[in-house]
């Protein structure tokens, strides 16, 4: 199978140049690699998005899809594996999508460690609304809400997610593909809830290309130990999503192992072999 | 009719409930028809706790005003109460704690001697009030044994010494004796574990909800049995997250249903407008409680029929189903799973704080509720999840079959994939519009009117819900015919206007301010001639009801 099997004949509406573009090819190679190599079967992959420029993925993607609402990729998501522990379910969401509106549910997420990925298209700014600030704006940012800059400073994901208990925390920049790959790759391999901050420009309204360009340095490249969470911290808050000067890290914060949710609520249970009600037993229980 | 009501009151950890639950396993070992009322406030400790256990020699499904025994631990409820009492009723309290005309044990001076906690008080009334009903204290031992699973001994041997207390005393030697009764004895359920047996019954797999009164208990029953129902319970963050946990697993092909009271359900709305859109089957029990907002929290009102019904932008099917007893919970939460997965569609199973909680004589032959298979793709050619068909019902298939599967929240082509095209938006609405149009030619076919009283009779009572109990009764104590639609949307209207034919008289009553039951019927041409409400938060006692039904007919 070749990546652009994974297409669907729905025509692509994503401005030119966005970063969207990187998001949904290296999703795209990522799924394939894993394919050849036995660690993903087509038929079990569930992706899930939310709502905005994003989650046109769903239609994009020739593969199982729950095009959700805003903010609620993370709680469907949860049921999928749920519901099926075999399936690879991976959720695209918007920054908007994943730390605003639906932030409560990402956040239980990685509490639980519940075996999903999520891919967070992180540009900034509400595209598909045409321009408002979100979550991750720099302070100032003047959208269409804030025409006098934006009162609020940015909120750090890779800190909230380490904070929150997630087992694999990475950021990628839809400007190095290769890179990208990389962190979707792992992000599905990894066993437990993980999730990837994709920092990517939105070029009709927040165009940060040259600005991650220059800033973006590899973690792994510099020897980053992934196994120590505190490491991990001081690393999230070398950057605090704000437009300052300074190097931005890319690659694995962190990585640990922990049991999964799936686990520990299915014991070994599958729902679909739970038997049958013993209602008659239950009843005796009642006189 | 043999039938006797007994009252127990005291303060919040006093264990009334599990006394009422006693004393309702008592009378249920000697044949009686049983139906508990619960009544307590928002708190856990102190303010003023009540059960009130009917029983009877007859089948009765609701609680009377007036009692025939009262068992006070503390002075209000003596004082709350004392009006319920007739000429022969008996007051059984604690004299150590209250003051009052009747058996005094000094029941707090027993478990202190005895070095036990105050809540086996409880044990020592029950032994007392079968002693002065002339009930053996085997039956007593037996239901405790039954009822209690800590320190069981103990509280054997408080009942046994209020039973001796009260057996010497001249309160046992007179006034009315229990007898056994034919028939029973029977399964006791709350409308709450019907409603888990019945989502069970239907094929539930996953049971999500966040706490909230009235359907907490439904959520801690499914929790603690998960092996026998074979189904897991989970208690994510909020109703929002229950409710896209739900339509995950149900997307992945496993039914699941949640459960969440008023305001919960306001926030699962999103979802339900996602499960009209998406067609994804969705079970929600929605357990009505007195608000707007957080109201009064542990007191019934059925206030939320019409929000049930219109919850959810847009136009798309639904079912509404709103259970009267336990049986009906049993019967119609297995049928809600089956209608949200044959239609693909939310189904909405309407109770209330008096049927949640609310203990019911079970004699469902659950024989007549099974799983029924839903519509799913044979496999052909290339899987398209909304595919158009006759009936407006595409065929299902799930992940990890080898179609692929798009559920979409906006609209879409029959492929799944998002469109904007006028042609094809039409096409889906048409498609969605045909499957309510199979939904209601489906509810119309079965039988969802439920006829009791006197099918004949010149006066109709008409109500839904957990106003059935009483309801029903009334009109057989005056010769009306009480008939409850059990789908409230789509409306069963032809067989309604069979079931009302010939009636005179048609009076709606309903647990709410406005009548909304009934002014969904006038949106269907269906007149009602007059109306009994309430809205104080209790629900219609059936000597009450009664009154209120004669004067209205004046």
């Amino acid at each position: 199978m070749r990546a652009s099997d994974l297409k669907t004949y729905a025509k692509n509406t994503w401005c030119p140049g966005c970063g969207n573009f990187a998001i949904e090819l290296a999703a795209r190679q990522a799924f394939v690699e894993l394919m050849e190599e036995g660690k993903l079967k087509i038929e079990n992959l569930v992706v899930l998005s939310g709502i905005g420029c994003h989650a046109k993925m769903s239609d994009y993607l020739r593969a199982n899809s729950f095009y959700s609402l805003h903010g609620r990729v993370v709680a469907p998501a949860t049921g999928v594996k749920l519901a099926n522990p075999e399936l690879t379910v991976v959720g695209f969401a918007g920054d908007g999508d994943a730390y605003g509106e639906g932030l409560e549910h990402l956040v239980f997420a990685a509490k639980r460690n519940v075996g999903i990925s999520m891919i967070i298209h992180d540009n900034g700014v509400y595209g598909l609304t045409t321009g408002q600030f979100t979550p991750t704006s720099p302070p100032g940012f003047q959208g269409k809400s804030t025409p006098r800059g934006s009162p609020e400073d940015p909120m750090n994901p890779i800190a909230l997610m380490l904070s929150s208990g997630a087992t694999f925390v990475a950021r990628a920049f839809s400007g190095n593909l290769q890179h990208l790959k990389g962190m979707i790759r792992e992000a599905i391999t990894h066993r437990g809830f993980s999730i990837v901050d994709v920092l990517q420009p939105c070029v009709t309204f927040r165009n940060t290309w040259d600005f991650f360009s220059k800033r973006v340095y590899d973690l792994q490249e510099r020897g980053h130990d992934a196994s120590n969470w505190n490491e991990a911290m001081e690393r999230a808050r070398e950057w605090d999503y704000g437009g300052g000067a300074g190097e931005i890290p890319i690659g694995i914060f962190y990585r640990a192992e922990r049991p999964t949710f799936e686990d520990r609520v299915l014991r070994g249970r599958r729902p679909r072999e739970l038997p049958m009600p013993e209602l008659e037993k239950v009843l005796k229980g009642h006189v | 009719m043999e039938e006797f009501s007994i009252l127990i009151g005291g303060q919040a950890g006093d264990g009334i409930k599990q006394a009422g639950n006693a004393i309702a396993r008592v009378f249920n070992r000697l044949g009686y028809w049983i139906f508990v009322y619960e009544d307590y406030p928002s708190l856990i400790r102190g303010g003023h706790n009540f059960a009130m256990v009917r029983a009877s020699s007859e089948r009765i499904a609701s609680h009377r005003d007036g009692i025939d025994a009262l068992v006070a631990l503390n002075q209000e409820a003596v004082d709350r109460h004392s009006w319920r009492l007739g000429e022969d009723s008996v007051v059984i309290f604690d004299s150590d704690t209250a003051k009052a005309e009747g058996l005094g044990i000094p029941m707090s001076g027993i478990v202190k001697r005895r070095g036990l906690p105050a809540i086996l008080r409880n044990a020592i009334a029950l032994g007392a009030l079968a002693a002065v009903l002339g009930i053996g204290l085997d039956v007593v031992e037996d239901a405790i044994r039954a009822a209690v699973d800590k320190r069981v001994e103990e509280n054997l041997e408080a009942a046994r010494e209020g039973y001796g207390i009260a057996n010497g005393s001249p309160w046992a030697a007179e006034g009315r004796r229990v007898e056994r009764v034919p028939g029973g004895p029977r399964p006791l359920l709350t409308g709450n574990e019907a409603l888990a047996l019945g989502l069970a019954r239907g094929g539930m797999k996953i049971y999500a909800a966040y706490p909230m009164t009235p359907t907490s208990a439904l959520l801690h029953y499914i929790a603690a049995h998960e092996d026998e129902l074979g189904a897991i319970a989970i208690h994510p963050e909020s109703e929002i997250a229950v409710i896209g946990i739900a339509q995950g697993a149900a997307y992945a092909g496993i039914r699941s249903a949640v459960g969440t009271s008023g305001g919960g359900f306001s926030l699962m709305v999103e979802h339900i407008s996602l499960a009209g859109q998406a067609e994804i089957p969705t079970v929600i029990v929605l357990g009505q409680r007195l608000d707007p907002a957080t109201g009064a929290p542990t007191y019934t009102k059925q206030g939320n029929l019409f929000f049930a019904m219109f919850a959810g932008h847009g136009e798309f099917p639904r079912a509404v189903l709103a259970p009267g007893d336990a049986n009906e919970a049993f019967h119609l939460a297995a049928e809600a799973m089956n209608l949200a997965w044959r239609f693909q569609i939310p189904v909405i199973i309407l109770s209330d704080k008096h049927l949640s909680e609310s203990t019911f004589s079970f004699h469902f032959d659950i024989s007549r509720a099974a799983t029924e298979p839903p519509k799913l793709w044979d496999g052909a050619g290339e899987y398209r999840r909304y595919a158009q068909t006759e009936d407006g019902i595409s065929p299902l298939a799930f992940p990890g079959g080898g179609a692929v599967v798009k559920a979409n929240s906006y609209e879409h082509d029959e492929f799944g994939i998002t469109t904007e095209d006028a042609d094809l938006i039409a096409k889906a609405q048409d498609k969605r519009l045909r499957k309510a149009k199979a939904l209601e030619e489906y509810v119309n076919g079965k039988e969802m009117v439920s006829v009791e009283g006197d099918p004949e009779g010149k006066i109709a009572l008409l109500f839904w819900g957990s106003t059935k109990g009483a309801a029903a009764e009334v009109a057989e104590r005056i010769g009306a015919r009480a008939i409850q639609p059990l789908c409230l949307m789509p409306l069963p209207k032809r067989e309604l206007e069979e079931r009302l034919e010939g009636a005179e008289r048609v009076v709606g009553i309903e647990g709410n301010s406005r009548g909304q039951f009934c002014g969904w019927l006038r949106c269907h041409g269906i007149q009602v001639d007059g109306v009994v409400l309430k809205y104080d938060g209790r629900p219609f006692a059936a000597d009450e009801l009664e009154e209120r039904v004669r004067r209205s007919l004046r």
